[in-house]
């Protein structure tokens, strides 16, 4: 009888594993730039094309870099709660437009010169801004990735908090829940602006 | 060969004919440019995991990111990059989980000695229980003569009903 207990024992402690593991994200890999400093960049901003910024115009202040896109379908779902975010925050949020045209995949790159692709980017970006509502401080253009490739972007929308020193303090990958905002990045930032 | 596993078997063969055929015309033309570079891209790519689809390596996964990530391979390769700057270069953004083989430290320790662990402990039952088994045989003894005759009897009135 004895015996029998052991397997059942061992038995539920594999069902309680895999129960476990079930309830973990496999996206939720952990960043190695969090505690580093955010990477360096200059992207022009959507609202004013010929004007650049990067985390350096960012420095002394805490901030929200959002990675975003119109093509991407969890974006959508997360939008409104950085839209109330930004009405009841003063903590600036900066979008981070990633990949808007060729991320996409419903178009031939190879016959799409660079400045078409500028062209179409920054009107798609801003008609889903216009259309959803624009949460950001302001955008900028990621438009071939490399930026997100910097930051270690793999599953749009990935949303960074940086501190007064530029360096990344946190990474939530996939969209944000009024739960993780709440419990998580709101305490964080409210701790970093001591 | 039975007609069904017949057909079954041309489904493989024409599907991985086609596979082969449209990864070798992709990979075609870039290998032309540069064979050199473009096998190192191969063997580089291949250590290096997709973190979209996850359980495939860059070099197998279509996905956008690993695409970039093969051009941006490409491109650090024809700058003169180093393998192992290569390999860092993708660990700093996107940490060991990127590396198909994890190195050995701190946190992977379970998952290198884990195996070990396991194979140790079920030689450790084994041994014990053939010991006990042996232990079990050995312990058993013959019959005495009275149970001998006994247990001939009860045989017997079986055979006899």
């Amino acid at each position: 009888m004895n015996r029998y207990y052991w397997i059942l024992g061992a038995f539920a402690a594999l069902v309680a594993l895999l129960a476990i593991g079930l309830g973990l994200n496999p996206r939720d890999v952990p960043s190695p730039l969090v505690g580093k400093p955010a990477p360096a960049f200059s992207l022009p901003i959507l609202a004013t094309p010929n004007k650049t910024l990067g985390p350096k115009d960012m420095e002394g202040k805490v901030w929200l870099l959002n990675v975003w896109s119109s093509w991407c379908v969890s974006c959508r779902q997360e939008h409104p709660v950085l839209v109330e975010f930004s009405k009841k925050s003063d903590v600036p949020l900066v979008g981070l437009n990633y990949k808007e045209v060729r991320g996409d995949g419903g178009f031939d790159m190879s016959k799409m010169s660079a400045d078409d692709e500028k062209k179409l980017a920054f009107q798609r970006a801003n008609t889903w801004l216009s259309q959803h509502g624009d949460p950001y401080k302001l955008t900028v253009m990621d438009l071939d990735g490399r930026v997100g490739i910097d930051y270690g972007v793999y599953g749009v929308p990935e949303t960074y908090v940086i501190d007064k020193a530029g360096v990344i303090r946190m990474k939530h990958t996939g969209p944000i829940s009024p739960d993780v905002l709440g419990k998580k990045i709101m305490p964080l930032l409210a701790e970093l602006n001591k | 060969m039975s007609v069904r596993a017949l057909i079954v078997s041309c489904v493989f063969a024409a599907f991985f004919a086609s596979t082969a055929t449209i990864a070798s015309e992709i990979n075609e033309a870039a290998v032309a440019a540069d064979p050199v570079a473009e096998k190192r891209l191969q063997g580089l790519s291949e250590e290096l995991r997709c973190l979209v689809c996850q359980n495939q390596t860059i070099a197998d996964s279509n996905a956008e990111l690993a695409q970039d990530l093969r051009r941006e391979i490409r491109g650090m390769i024809a700058s003169g990059k180093s393998d192992k700057e290569i390999i860092d270069f993708m660990v700093v953004r996107y940490g060991d989980f990127v590396l198909y083989r994890p190195p050995v430290k701190g946190i992977t320790l379970l998952l290198w000695g884990g195996p070990i662990v396991l194979m140790l402990l079920g030689l450790f039952i084994l041994q014990r229980y053939l010991r006990r088994r042996a232990r079990r045989m050995t312990d058993d003894q013959p019959l005495s003569a009275a149970e001998n005759s006994r247990a001939e009897a009860l045989l017997k009135e079986l055979d006899n009903k």
